[in-house]
């Protein structure tokens, strides 16, 4: 720091106050130790690099939502409809693309050239929609992607019909279901992904923005920031970032159907919230996040080891989930007790 | 008869500062007591004591005769004391009625709200006070004057027999204040006691029985109202008890300077925005300073945030340096060449980060197209924080950790990377040590004589006066006067307002 006299007490060294400041990134990291010992220890099996590669490749698509979900945490919104969205932006790829006889759905067969990027126009469209109801008419993020989530399953529900569709153009194929000289092409996309989002968050003019509007909203727009930009660029990113899930999420699992990806919304909340960016924006990123997606993975993967009652694996992270949120809330009253002590 | 309430003495320190230190005050039965004062003479502090929300430290306090030591507010309203704010406390979405008993609505035997007998009685309630509404309509759907009414009669109502009314005037109309001042002359009839706190000298004198002014923690003056108790008297006693003992230099006469040869950078024309202000214009010129004061209220807040595109006016036009500017968002105002600086650092700072990301943020496309260049914003936000004077000079340290006058020179040098061509600055003093407040003095001349056009809003006269070389005065939305090339003191701009 720069003075001596800021510190009231001992300057340079205070344990504590290190400790306080440091709760939100010190927390997730202790939690992935503890975890990973734990289930090292419990399951030799568990600590293979085989194993690892299983749960890198297990957290992949959590992952690329969860990046864009850390724009919109940062902020200070919230984006319920990621899951919906993926599942949407999967099955509107399936219906731009030729499926097989037995698959009885009225598609639009095109070639993968303009089936992506389409697919890719159709979700940002969904994005463009919430960033419209939340920064025009005023929306609350939690409600507008609400009605969004909705949408996004009446979509996949309307163009599917029920069916399931297993067709995906050949490059979607490829980077989600194939290898790069061992390593599978999903690890790759969601490790650019998370990549490219950590230079543009700490980097980039916009992520500064992003990062000041979820500091102090009001100060950013009477700092001339534009606010409903940034606003509205978050909503957009989480949706196009699960839009990419969902695509390559068909050629993970095989196939496009209906309330596929229903569990990744709250995985990729989790993952976000347990890293330790704040709740109330301003505080956080890509490295949180990261941390967040091992712990989650970590637990998700040895829960399996272990043999636990799968039924009992639900209420163990939905727990986990809990005491993150303590967790949070609770660094961040530390940071207002002490900004309102100095 | 022993008064309503006697209190004699009262001392009230917060951290060591005296806001009350030995007041004596009594309100009789069957009165209203008006109270003058500047901000933070006292006033509000002793109303709290009386209606229970601060304890004094030291003094007597009677009510009817008996000493009291309330502990709440709720223990001051069980004893008949209630206090209707400037910022009402009604429910606008309810009906007029469920306002007059909210929180002790009348119910049948079924344990269900008696809404016919609610009306009913909330109807008589309101006639006897000289209010004949449809006791069933939305609150929210009638002028401002009639819920400050419906307030005032739900306080009668639950049995209060001493009212603090707190600047009941200030939003109010001519005929509006007429017929609440009727129903004050009946409420005082009926053997209650009224206190009441104003800006509005001319209100006071026209309603109260007897005056109280205040100053520094004191009450400077008391008197019953009558001849040679006039404006004047109210004004010497609120700055100091007469022209000839003034010794600091603001209340002495300013020369206010006359600079309308230089070009007119901002110009406002018929600027409405109901219900703050209507018909606004005025001009602002390059190298001067022009101050705008009102009282609390007087819309003077939401021209600040109009100039800087936050709200978008009804009508009228803006041109900043002879363009017609319409500001859609303030991001528009900033590339127009306008700054701004609001009235509690709450809403202008970044409190967790850096000193040099506070100053960066106006104009961090200079320093970055695309990637940030921090090497940049530390160098020039190290150079304009330098020049500000802000203390520790460092920039990497957290801008929660400084004092609150180096936290405002921080949001005056974010906007000197780039100099705007006018900067709007509201309350730029208040709450700063004298230091830190002759510091920003010297900032905001230095400014003006480098060609900015500075606008300083403030409902404080001594800021305006202390920075202003031209004075605009704000009254109910309006701009009333305007004082240039002449010599004007404290006292000329509170007999404005």
């Amino acid at each position: 720091m720069a003075d001596g006299d800021l510190g009231a007490k001992a300057p340079g060294f205070d344990l504590g106050r290190i400790f306080r400041d440091q709760l939100r990134n010190i927390a997730p990291f202790a939690t992935l130790i503890l975890l990973v010992g734990f289930f090292s220890i419990a399951a030799p099996s568990f600590a293979t690099l085989g194993n690892f590669e299983n749960i890198l490749q297990q957290v992949s698509i959590t992952a690329m939502i969860a990046v864009g979900l850390t724009f919109v945490i940062l902020t200070a919104e919230i984006d319920l409809s990621v899951g919906a969205i993926a599942n949407a932006t999967a099955i509107v790829l399936t219906f731009f693309t030729a499926q097989p006889d037995y698959v009885n759905i009225q598609n639009l067969p095109l070639p993968g050239v303009l089936a992506i990027p389409l697919t890719l126009i159709a979700c940002a469209g969904l994005g463009l929609i919430t960033a419209f109801g939340v920064t025009k008419i005023g929306i609350p993020s939690f409600i507008m992607t609400l009605a969004m989530m909705q949408i996004g399953a009446g979509l996949s529900a309307v163009l599917v019909r029920g069916q399931i569709a297993y067709n995906v153009p050949p490059i979607v194929r490829t980077l989600g279901s194939k290898t790069l000289y061992g390593v599978p092409w999903i690890i790759i996309v969601a490790a650019l992904m998370l990549l490219v989002a950590h230079l543009v968050l700490s980097h980039t003019r916009f992520g500064r923005y992003v990062y000041m509007v979820g500091g102090n909203r009001e100060a950013a727009e009477y700092s001339g920031v534009n606010v409903r930009f940034v606003t509205g660029a978050v909503m957009t990113i989480s949706a196009v970032c699960s839009g990419i899930a969902g695509m390559l999420g068909v050629a993970y699992f095989g196939s496009a159907q209906q309330n596929e990806f229903d569990t990744f919304l709250l995985d990729a909340i989790a993952a976000v919230v347990v890293g330790g960016t704040s709740l109330f924006g301003g505080r956080g990123g890509i490295g949180n996040t990261i941390v967040g997606l091992f712990v989650l993975g970590v637990l998700n993967n040895g829960l399996d080891y272990v043999k636990i009652d799968s039924f009992l694996k639900i209420l163990i992270r939905g727990v986990i989930l809990l005491v993150a949120l303590v967790i949070n809330i609770y660094a961040e009253r530390l940071r207002s007790t002490r900004t309102l002590n100095s | 008869m022993a008064p309503l309430i006697e209190l004699t003495h009262i001392v009230k320190t917060f951290g060591g500062v005296h806001a009350l230190s030995g007041v004596d005050f009594a309100l009789k039965a069957g009165s209203i007591h008006g109270l003058a004062g500047e901000n933070g003479a006292g006033k509000s502090t002793l109303m709290k004591v009386i209606a229970g929300v601060h304890g004094p430290d030291s003094g007597q306090f009677l009510v009817d005769g008996e000493p009291v030591h309330f502990r709440s507010a709720r223990d001051a309203r069980a004893r008949g004391i209630a206090m209707v704010h400037q910022e009402l406390s009604v429910a606008p979405d309810l009906s007029v009625a469920e306002n007059v008993f909210l929180g002790a609505q009348p119910v049948n035997r079924m344990g269900t709200i008696a809404w016919g007998r609610m009306a009913r009685e909330a109807s008589e309630q309101l006639k006897n006070l000289g209010l004949d509404i449809d006791p069933r309509a939305r609150l929210g759907d009638f002028p401002i004057g009639v819920q400050q009414l419906v307030e005032l009669a739900r306080v009668l109502f639950s049995g209060a027999r001493i009212i603090i009314l707190d600047e009941p005037t200030s939003a109010l109309s001519p005929p509006e204040i007429a017929r609440l001042f009727a129903v004050l002359r009946r409420v005082r009839e009926s053997g209650r006691g009224i206190v009441f706190i104003s800006h509005f000298l001319d209100d006071i004198l026209e309603i109260s029985d007897e005056v109280s002014v205040f100053r520094n923690g004191l009450r400077a003056a008391h008197a019953d109202v009558g001849p040679g108790i006039d404006k004047t008297w109210i004004i010497e006693n609120m700055i100091g008890a007469g022209r000839d003992e003034l010794g600091e230099s603001y209340l002495h006469d300013i020369a206010l300077k006359a600079r309308k040869q230089s070009p007119v950078v901002l110009e406002a024309e018929g600027l409405t925005l109901e219900p703050f202000f209507r018909n606004v214009s005025f001009q602002a010129h390059a190298g001067e300073v022009l101050g705008i004061y009102g009282f609390m209220g007087s819309g003077q807040i939401e021209l600040a945030r109009m100039l800087f595109g936050k709200l978008r006016p009804d009508q009228g036009r803006l041109r900043i340096a002879g363009a017609i500017a319409r500001l859609k968002r303030t991001t528009d105002a900033k590339n127009a060449g306008v700054g701004f600086v609001p009235e509690s650092r709450r809403l202008m700072l970044f409190r967790e980060e850096p000193i040099y990301r506070n100053i960066s943020i106006a104009f961090l496309e200079h320093f970055s197209k695309l990637f940030l260049r921090p090497g940049a914003e530390r160098a020039a936000a190290k150079v304009h924080a330098e020049r500000l004077g802000v203390r520790p000079s460092g920039v990497e340290a957290r801008l929660g950790a400084l004092s609150g006058g180096n936290q405002q020179k921080v949001a005056l040098a974010k906007w000197l990377t780039r100099p705007p061509k006018v900067l709007v600055l509201v309350e730029p003093t208040r709450g700063m040590d004298v230091g830190a407040k002759e510091d920003v003095v010297h900032i905001v001349k230095s400014l003006a004589a480098q060609g900015m056009a500075l606008i300083v809003l403030s409902t404080e006269p001594e800021t305006v006066l202390s920075l202003a070389d031209r004075v605009l005065v704000m009254r109910k939305g309006e701009l009333t006067s305007e004082f240039a090339d002449c010599a004007i003191s404290k006292d000329k701009l509170l007999a404005a307002a």
